[in-house]
């Protein structure tokens, strides 16, 4: 046993209080009120863990403990602190990755401890889980950050052959992981860490742009359990009850959010390698059919003599940073008696909530924003749906082609108001890659430009009506 | 710690099925605040890097444990204020609506 920590009643104790800040932490979080007091005492209990631990060893050779702690904060803060809203799943992403990463180092530095010399097979079976699935965590999470950031695309990445890749990836990663478990050698254990770094890359290409978020919070949970792996290989209580409380509700969490999304999640994970025959096909059929645009001096007019406008923003929206001119848009028109109310659907944005915590930057009244099932009974008596930078949440072929990629997830029916405005930058599909049925619709107007730029001219075209 | 391996694996039973059941209907806009929340407590694992930082030998092992410490603060740091920054913007919208008008006049 590597673990230099002093049996030492006071540890355990705090270790204890450490636990139970973590249980009533994640139960606060599931709860819209006590959320952010939530998070406060995850903080208490990572503060007495972390607090005992340190007092507990040394400061490590050449003081390297205090040393990465304070480069760690130094540079997380900051960037935290200071990304836009728009980019925190990226920023979520990144930050599982790096706690994979640092799980998978300690499973090596464990290892390379036991070296040279015979692990027992029980330790060594626990360092081989917590390098695999935090290597498979690490490129995993960089990945779904790409795309995210949009270094790559949104669309499933697929190749030839993709399914038999898989299988020997996987193969290889059980083989190795066996062979190291039978012989513990260096060079092994170091090939094991490379065919988990392409296990979790392989995992993640395929899932489609915007299932994304249901990948992220699934490697959220396998971050977990590989922490409680190197909990059991150090013989550290904190790290197997905190992994595995992230690790099992995290698994719990993924499944909601794909079924918030009315996906299931095999096929998230593996959905990527049927659909991608079907996506291209629309992508090309596309460039066939006619849309339907018009300028804001039409478009400000319908909109001032309307009765009621329901607003669907969308990521795009955020991306132009333009949640305050709409918001200025909205109080124009009800100035002239319109009402005027926001259709959120539950995966707006990039993640499930993120165009909540868009449009509260933007102090847009709690009141007016309406969930899935609320604007849907709206949109029949609606004169105006105005679409601003969202797309695949109001894709009707969602509901309406089983063939769809897309078919299964819930929608916002837009296309039942009377008028569709839908403000694109230009035809290029949403983050899915799949094209959208609502723009074809003979009732929708399609409206070209930046959507903070449209939104300002069309105010001025209401102020001018 | 005293600790056995069967003392260890009861331990992690007993948190498998807390962490399943101590999250229960949680409300769509907190799916991503919750994620990131659990995402900064796996940061934990800096513990783990503390345990191996301590034990380190040779220039292999201390340079990789004082990534792993770096990477583990990152986690828990970022993970954190992250969490914070998201919730802060559901603070505003449970005020009344009156305020959030004036707000946005200035």
């Amino acid at each position: 046993m590597i673990a230099s920590t002093i049996p030492n009643n006071s540890l355990v104790g705090g270790y204890l209080v450490s636990a139970a800040c973590f249980v009533v932490a994640l139960k606060a979080l599931s709860s819209p009120k006590r959320a952010r007091w939530g998070n406060l005492i995850g903080v208490g209990g990572m503060v007495v863990a972390v607090g005992l631990t340190l007092a507990d060893s040394h400061a490590g050779p050449g003081g390297i403990i205090p040393i990465g702690m304070v480069i760690g904060a130094v540079i997380g803060a900051p960037v935290s602190r200071r990304v836009r809203m728009t980019a925190m799943p990226q920023l979520v992403a990144v930050f599982n990755g790096v706690g994979g990463g640092a799980a998978a180092i300690v499973s090596t530095v464990d290892f390379l401890h036991s070296q040279p010399g015979r692990p027992g097979s029980v330790h060594i079976l626990e360092m081989v889980f917590g390098l695999v699935i935090g290597s498979a965590s690490i490129s995993g999470s960089f990945i779904a950050f790409a795309k995210l950031q949009e270094l790559l695309t949104g669309r499933p990445i697929t190749f030839p052959g993709q399914h038999a890749v898989h299988a020997a990836v996987v193969t290889a990663v059980a083989a190795v992981g066996a062979w190291t478990i039978v012989d513990p050698h260096l060079p092994g254990f170091a090939l094991l860490a490379v065919l988990a770094v392409g296990l979790g890359v392989g995992l993640c290409l395929p899932v489609g742009g915007a299932d994304t978020p249901v990948l992220i919070s699934m490697l959220n949970s396998l971050t977990g359990l590989a922490v409680a792996a190197d909990g059991f290989a150090l013989d550290n209580m904190i790290l197997v009850v905190a992994g595995t409380l992230v690790g099992t509700s995290g698994a719990l969490l993924t499944k909601m959010m794909s079924d918030a999304m009315g996906r299931s999640l095999s096929n998230i994970i593996l959905g990527g390698l049927t659909t991608a025959g079907s996506t291209e096909l629309l992508g090309t059929t596309a460039g066939a059919r006619t849309v339907r645009s018009a300028g804001h001096e039409d478009i400000g007019p319908l909109l001032a003599f309307s009765r009621r406008v329901i607003i669907v923003p969308g990521y795009g929206l955020a991306v132009a940073q333009a949640q305050h001119t709409v918001v200025e848009l909205a109080r124009e028109l009800e100035k002239r008696g319109v009402e005027v109310s926001y259709a959120i659907h539950p995966v707006a944005g990039r993640m499930p909530g993120h165009m909540n915590v868009l449009l509260a930057e933007a102090n847009v009244p709690y009141e007016s924003l309406d969930d899935l099932d609320e604007a849907n009974a709206k949109f029949a008596g609606a004169d105006v749906a105005l679409v601003v930078g969202a797309n695949d949440v109001v894709n009707p072929a969602a509901r309406d082609d089983p063939g769809s990629p897309l078919f299964g997830m819930p929608i916002l029916n837009a296309d039942q108001a009377t008028h569709i405005v839908f403000m694109k930058r230009s035809m290029r599909p949403g983050f899915s890659g799949v094209d959208n049925a609502l723009l074809y619709d003979p009732k929708t107007v399609l409206l070209f430009g930046d959507a903070k730029e449209s939104l300002s001219k069309l105010l001025i075209a209401i102020r001018n009506t | 710690m005293i600790t056995t391996g069967l003392d260890i694996l009861v331990v992690f039973v007993l948190a498998a099925f807390l962490g399943y059941e101590v999250i229960s209907k949680v409300p769509s806009i907190l799916h991503t605040p919750l994620m990131s929340g659990s995402n900064a407590i796996h940061g934990v694992i800096l513990v783990g890097t503390m345990v191996i930082a301590d034990e380190a030998h040779g220039i292999l092992q201390i340079l990789l444990s004082l990534f792993a410490v770096i990477l583990a603060t990152l986690n828990i740091v970022g993970g954190v204020v992250v969490t914070d920054r998201m919730l802060e913007m559901f603070k505003g919208r449970e005020r009344p609506s009156t305020t959030s008008g004036s707000q946005t006049g200035k």
